[in-house]
């Protein structure tokens, strides 16, 4: 355990910066761009996962265990939303026989 | 009996109340009987009240009665109270509005016998005389303001008496706006006496008034402000053009409010407050300019007017002007004494001209009267010697009223003298004039009024007799030393006026100067009765019809100086146009645009920000991230 935290620390901050801000760059262009609902919402756990890996990254940088801590609310918090988010998609497909995201502009004004 | 006080106002309203309410079950007979006896109760009550104050003051004490009827507004320091004061000037003011009231009430019953609003009339004229009483009651300027109102209030209602003639109803309404002009001064200046003396109460106010230097600005203010109340009620310069339009009322009310009581509160108003009105000798000033002015004016107009009732009307304005030039040379007895004699020969001559207008089947043209000397004799006679006594002409009363005043304005200043004379010399020209026309020469209206014209009712005649016998006599109250009296009204009303006369330098003339001036005014007085009978009687002179365009002084005289209709120019004009201008551009651009602009852009804002949400969730994830970009870049900015 020791060496994996040295190991860890060895690592510059700035690349896990770097390598965080680029896969939730890869989550926020994947729900903006794609149509499939799914899909939007793997994007979306891409995004959390690049906040939770940068989370982890500064509690080990500062010697800090609340940083982990969050980490797994926010893990809880996203189980949470997909189990919630996937009924909507199921109702949505109900009614739709379709996940893109288009035939949900019937809900507008 | 001086404990019954609170009796006297009181009986009126009774009255009032009586009538008004029972208006349709009362038997007219009953109406006038109530409406009659509750006035001579309170009048017999007021003449014990005044023997009690006479009996004080024949034994040189200055009785002063004042009766506490019960707390109304007690606030920290203010402390105003419903109480009642009765001193030698509201004794005789109790007695003049009381006595001449209860005629006025008789005679009522004969004139308004056929009308259908009997009971109505009866019922406004006994709240009219509750209301003077307790302005002329009152203990503070409170009180009194409560009575000017309520005198204001009953003028109207009895202005507009017959109020399906919309003229009628106008020249109410005018008299009721006009007054509440003056009303506006009456209130600041009550302000003002609390804020400077923190009482109401004559007596603290002008005990403390005594400690003030002449001229003190605030005392300036006070009295300018009573003064502009004054000029309302009792038709002054420039708010006076109510009372000659305020004839449309029936004749009982012009004699009564518009002759010998109302009009008179304001010079009642200043008398009683004459501490302040001396410590304010510019306010005096004003004062005496003003009522010379309006004694003119009036008087010039009046040389010309054919309506029997306004001439009078032109008169009493006129005569009020003389009372407010006594006060403003500081002859504050003289003023009062104008008002005693005045109330009983212009009462008389109202009542009078009633009785004409009542034998002339309601005609008020003069032009169509003459010749009824012979028909109506009682009438004849007590006009007569109501004209003689307001025209100055000695023994009669109006001569030793109107020269006690000429005097002191004499020593105040020649000029005042010499208009006030050329006022008294029109005041005897178009006085006679009104007599040679209705009673002298033939008779020029339709043979139907020929057949009908007849003496008025015993009802109607009695008031006549007894105020023609006072208007003779009246003028022995105050008997001048000069002519071997002994001034007894001055020394009843003296405690009254004694701190304002230790305070101002009296004018005085020497009596040879004085004789000179009664021989000068009655000669000339005499001339222009002589002048009028001329022209009026020996030329059986008309007057034109009113097409007739007139010219030079009689045109400006026969339409009233064109008073009215500059009135209308200066104020009436503007002011509606303002109106307009408001209502259109202002009420309806302004504030109906904004109101309405507001719903119109919010829903204008609506309509084009709904097409913002497409249901596109891909748009919206687009904004959201925007948003969070530019939240983002605004943090790291503002570091």
């Amino acid at each position: 355990m020791e060496t994996a935290i040295q190991q860890l620390q060895g690592v510059p901050i700035n690349h896990y910066l770097i390598f965080c801000s680029v896969i939730f760059a890869i989550g926020v262009i994947g729900v903006l761009i794609r149509r499939n609902v799914i899909i939007m919402m793997m994007s979306i756990e891409l995004m959390l996962n690049a906040v939770n890996l940068l989370l982890a990254a500064f509690s080990v940088q500062h010697g800090d265990a609340s940083g982990q801590v969050f980490v797994f609310f926010i893990m809880a918090l996203a189980a949470a939303e997909v189990a919630v988010g996937l009924a909507i998609i199921i109702m949505v497909y109900r009614n739709t026989k379709s996940v893109d995201i288009e035939s949900l502009h019937k809900l507008r004004w | 009996m001086s404990d019954l006080i609170w009796l006297i106002p009181l009986l009126p309203l009774i009255g009032f109340v009586i009538n008004g309410l029972g208006q349709q079950v009362l038997s007219k007979s009953l109406v006038g009987f109530i409406g009659s006896a509750t006035v001579f109760i309170s009048f017999v009550l007021s003449c014990t009240v005044f023997a009690t104050i006479y009996e004080a003051r024949s034994m040189g004490q200055a009785r002063v009665i004042t009766q506490h009827i019960f707390e109304w507004i007690k606030l920290g320091n203010l402390d105003i109270s419903l109480s009642f004061l009765v001193d030698p000037l509201s004794a005789i003011m109790l007695l003049i509005v009381t006595g001449i009231g209860f005629l006025i009430h008789i005679y009522s019953i004969g004139y308004m016998h056929s009308d259908a609003g009997f009971a109505k009339f009866f019922a406004y004229l006994n709240l009219f005389i509750f209301f003077m009483l307790l302005l002329v009651l009152g203990s503070n300027y409170l009180v009194m303001f409560i009575g000017w109102e309520g005198v204001g209030l009953c003028s109207y209602l009895l202005i507009g008496f017959w109020y399906k003639n919309s003229a009628y109803a106008a020249a109410a309404k005018k008299a009721f706006v006009m007054n509440r002009i003056g009303d506006l001064g009456f209130l600041l200046a009550v302000f003002f006496i609390l804020g400077t003396f923190g009482s109401l109460e004559f007596s603290t106010v002008f005990q403390s008034a005594k400690n003030f230097p002449v001229g003190d600005v605030t005392i300036i203010t006070i009295t300018l402000l009573l003064f502009v109340a004054a000029t309302g009620k009792s038709a002054q310069i420039p708010l006076f053009t109510w009372l000659p339009d305020a004839m449309a009322g029936p004749t009982p009310v012009s004699a009564l409010i518009h002759a010998a009581t109302m009009v008179t509160a304001g010079i009642y108003m200043i008398a009683r407050s004459n501490i302040l009105f001396v410590l304010s000798p510019l306010t005096m000033q004003i004062i005496a300019i003003i009522g010379v002015c309006t004694a003119l004016l009036a008087a010039a107009v009046a040389l010309t007017q054919n309506d029997i009732k306004k001439v009078l009307a032109y008169s009493t304005v006129s005569q009020l002007g003389y009372m407010f030039l006594g006060l403003g040379v500081g002859a504050f007895t003289g003023a009062f004494f104008h008002v005693l004699t005045h109330a009983f020969f212009k009462a008389l001559l109202f009542l009078g001209a009633g009785s004409v207008i009542h034998g002339m089947s309601n005609e008020q043209d003069m032009r169509k009267m003459g010749g009824l000397k012979k028909a109506l004799p009682v009438t004849f006679a007590t006009m007569l010697i109501g004209t003689i006594a307001i025209s100055g002409i000695p023994p009669f009363s109006g001569f030793f009223s109107k020269d006690e005043i000429l005097a002191h304005a004499f020593a105040a200043h020649p000029l005042f003298w010499v208009l006030g004379f050329i006022g008294a010399l029109m005041t005897a020209f178009y006085m006679f004039r009104l007599i040679y026309l209705t009673f002298f020469g033939e008779f020029r209206g339709t043979d139907e009024q020929k057949h009908h014209v007849h003496e008025s009712p015993k009802s109607m005649t009695f008031p006549l007799i007894v105020l023609a016998i006072l208007s003779v006599l009246g003028g022995i109250l105050n008997l001048p030393e000069v002519l071997g009296g002994n001034a007894w009204l001055a020394n009843f009303l003296s405690p009254v006026f004694a701190d304002g006369a230790s305070l101002q330098h009296v004018h005085t003339v020497e009596h040879s100067t004085e004789y000179m001036l009664m021989a000068v005014s009655v000669v000339g007085v005499l001339i222009m009765a002589f002048v009028a009978y001329n022209r009026y009687v020996k030329q059986a002179h008309i007057p034109q019809d009113d097409q007739v365009v007139r010219t030079g002084f009689a045109k400006l005289s026969y339409h009233k100086f064109y008073v009215d209709e500059l009135y209308d120019q200066l104020i009436v004009k503007p002011i509606n146009w303002l109106s307009v201008f408001f209502a259109r551009v202002v009420d309806g651009l302004g504030i109906d645009g904004l109101v309405n602009g507001i719903g119109k852009s919010s829903w204008a804002a609506g309509k084009g920000i709904r097409l913002l949400q497409s249901g596109n969730v891909g748009f919206y994830l687009l904004l959201m991230v925007v948003g969070v970009i530019a939240i983002f870049i605004y943090g790291l900015l503002s570091f």
